[in-house]
């Protein structure tokens, strides 16, 4: 039994098929890679599982509970947290108010008027929010405006709020585009030692083979929105599908 | 202690000694001068100064915090001086129960509406606020006014009349708003020399509440949920994908300043026993705006300098007459002293909105923080100032 069970997704934006017929089951504790070329649909099945968009038909199943129909921030709520292709932050906070906001949605619930007490009265939130910024090497930037904070930076100070909440299913869309080799290098370490740190089940979605073979216990690919291959990274290289569906031809050995 | 950090605990001190000295402060000029006409140390003025700082500070919770910017904040300062005069008309003319029900009745109204309006966002909020404050307006200034049904009084305003009821109003009792006796129009007058003080009841009744309201909006922006507000404005997207629901939050934000606006209300009643529906229009509801925006939009004191701003000007500009202006420019030719007052004519008495719509124009150009800002700009401009004057010395102390 999968953490993650997407079975028969469709989804069409007018007369485009960006879904069809989607199967895919995401273990629990495994890092799965969703790969495929551009315009295969893979951030279009990324937003059906958070609530962004509704799939036409099919089902996602998180954890013995339907995600569909259900409320963002209610399905954020049941631990399933997603790092955004162009990242999305709270560029006009600091750093550390951008960290402190997913520590308030973990401990207070999805709405709490707690306009009496005050932000830097709440020890527990400021020191997990601390202990995030030095997890991802970001503490030094704790109090620059987020706005004014490099692309690379921005996607950690993300990754830093999404895994704030504690989540059980991490969805990363792109995490390493456009970053430079070893930002790329920085980011698989920090995933990997996250992943050794905790109970924790990451779906990512990369271009970048060496980050997908580094990272990925199991990969499916998607092309033309249908996953023609799901299968272990060692099996995936050499799969004449997948040769075709990069390449558009059949793969010549 | 208060809970706020020491740099807000000195911002609230200013306050406080600023709204209690005030009737010293805003007369500095003596009472026979040709330049008392500037004074602002009178008690309609001053209430105005305090009253109207209530209503921006509410404003910027919604506006500055989450950016939602509402054009129909003054119907629920409209619905509180209409809920403590009907309080006055039932029950006596103690403001203490005015102002409380003035405040839960604009909190219940503002549910109503925020509710609705905020189902949008961007400018469609603001259109949906703006069409509902004009519905009050036309309810409180007709619909709900007629021989059978009469809430409002339409025209002429809601007042106190001698066959009301008032069931706790006792002859001991003044005919006024009073706290427990006390009237609200009492004034002592403070001769020292050339001046004249007045300290007013209503003022200072006022002003207690406005240092309320100011150190409890501090609270609000310095906790989770003023992060949270200030979170909705950045990326509300973001907010919801991280697990917070951001209906509940804006409602809230809606339904505080909804009540600040309501308590405004109220207190306008105190100073005044009459509600009218003008106090709904929309022009009103854009007033407000400009207060904050002129203030500081965002910032903590910004509201009511902005809100002390425009009250200060109206008062000033709308007293000028032509005759005021011969007299200002007598000490020239006939001939230019009569171009002068023919050019600034129209920016003076009934024409006050114009200067007010220019100098907004120039605020929101050249200095988009309002009048924070430009206090801040000024400060970083002495301080490089001094620096540099320090950096120059060294340098030329060998030569001497
Ligand atoms: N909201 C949308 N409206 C219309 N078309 C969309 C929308 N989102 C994605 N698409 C289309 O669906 C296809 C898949 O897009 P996407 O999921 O972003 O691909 P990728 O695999 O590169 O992430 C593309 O052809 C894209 O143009
Ligand atoms: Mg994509």
């Amino acid at each position: 039994m999968g953490i993650l069970e997407v079975q028969g997704v469709n989804k069409a934006f007018g007369g485009l098929k960006a879904l069809s017929d989607v199967n895919l089951n995401v273990e629990e504790n495994t890092i799965h890679a969703i790969i495929g070329p551009n315009g295969a649909g893979k951030s279009t099945l990324l937003n059906c599982f958070i609530g962004k968009l509704i799939p036409d038909t099919g089902s996602v199943v998180f954890n013995g509970t339907s995600l569909l129909g259900i409320k963002p921030h209610e399905i954020n709520q049941l631990g399933v947290s997603r790092v955004f292709q162009t990242p999305e932050i709270f560029s006009d906070l600091s750093v550390f108010e951008n960290v402190m906001i997913p520590c308030f949605a973990k401990r207070d619930g999805a709405f709490k008027l707690n306009a009496l007490s005050r932000v830097l009265g709440q020890r527990d939130v400021r020191e997990k929010a601390e202990q995030m910024l030095v997890d991802v090497n970001m503490a030094d930037k704790r109090d620059m405006i987020a706005s004014s904070l490099s692309r690379g930076d921005k996607r950690r100070l993300e990754m830093a709020m999404c895994l704030a909440q504690d989540p059980k299913l991490l969805l990363l869309d792109e995490p390493t585009a456009g970053m430079a080799r070893a930002d790329t290098n920085n980011t698989i370490d920090l995933l990997h030692e996250i992943k050794s740190k905790r109970d924790i089940t990451m779906a990512i979605i990369e271009h970048d083979m060496h980050v997908v073979f580094s990272l990925a216990q199991k990969i499916s690919v998607l092309a033309q929105g249908t996953v023609i291959v799901e299968d272990m990274p060692e099996n995936i290289k050499g799969h004449p599908k997948v040769q075709e569906a990069y390449l558009g031809t059949p793969a010549e050995g | 202690m208060l809970r706020l950090t020491k740099k807000d605990i000195s911002l609230l001190v200013v306050v406080i000694v600023l709204t209690m000295l005030a009737p010293f402060l805003l007369n500095p000029f003596p009472s026979d001068s040709g330049l008392a006409q500037f004074n602002a140390g009178y008690p309609d003025l001053m209430q105005k100064f305090v009253i109207f700082g209530i209503f921006a500070i509410g404003f910027n919770i919604l506006f500055g915090l989450t950016g939602y910017l509402s054009f129909g904040h003054a119907a629920f300062l409209g619905v509180g001086s209409y809920a403590a005069v009907w309080m006055y008309k039932l029950v006596s003319y103690n403001v203490l129960p005015a102002v409380v029900l003035a405040v839960i009745v604009a909190g219940l109204f503002s549910v109503l509406i925020g509710y609705v309006s905020l189902r949008r966002s961007g400018i469609y909020f603001s259109i949906l606020t703006l069409a509902f404050a004009q519905m009050s307006f036309a309810l409180a200034y007709s619909v709900l006014s007629n021989p059978s049904f009469n809430l409002t009084n339409g025209e002429t305003g809601l007042q106190v009349y001698a066959n009301d009821p008032q069931i706790f109003h006792g002859d001991h009792l003044p005919n006024f708003p009073h706290l427990f006796g006390l009237s609200m129009g009492s004034t002592y007058k403070m001769a020292a020399g050339a001046w004249e003080f007045q300290f007013n009841v209503a003022y200072y009744f006022c002003a207690i509440f406005m240092i309320l309201a100011f150190y409890l909006s501090m609270r609000l922006v310095r906790s989770p949920f003023g992060l949270i507000l200030r979170a909705v404005k950045t990326n509300q997207t973001r907010l919801n994908y991280t697990g917070l629901n951001t209906r509940p939050y804006t409602l809230a934000a809606f339904v505080i300043s909804g009540m600040y606006a309501g308590l405004a209300g109220g207190l306008l009643a105190a100073t005044d026993p009459l509600a009218g529906a003008e106090r709904m229009q929309w022009t009103a509801s854009g007033e407000v705006v400009l207060m904050t925006i002129l203030g500081g939009v965002g910032t903590l004191i910004g509201p009511i300098l902005g809100a002390g701003f425009i009250k200060y000007l109206e008062n000033i500009f709308s007293k000028i007459n032509d005759n005021v202006l011969h007299q200002w420019f007598s000490f020239m030719p006939d001939g230019i002293e009569d171009l002068m007052v023919m050019i600034i004519h129209p920016f003076v008495g009934k024409g006050w909105h114009l200067t007010l719509g220019l100098m907004f124009m120039l605020v929101v150009t050249f200095l988009p923080g309002g009048l924070v800002e430009g206090g801040q700009r000024i400060k970083t401009w002495w301080a490089n100032r001094k620096s540099s004057d320090k950096a120059g010395k060294p340098a030329s102390t060998p030569a001497e």
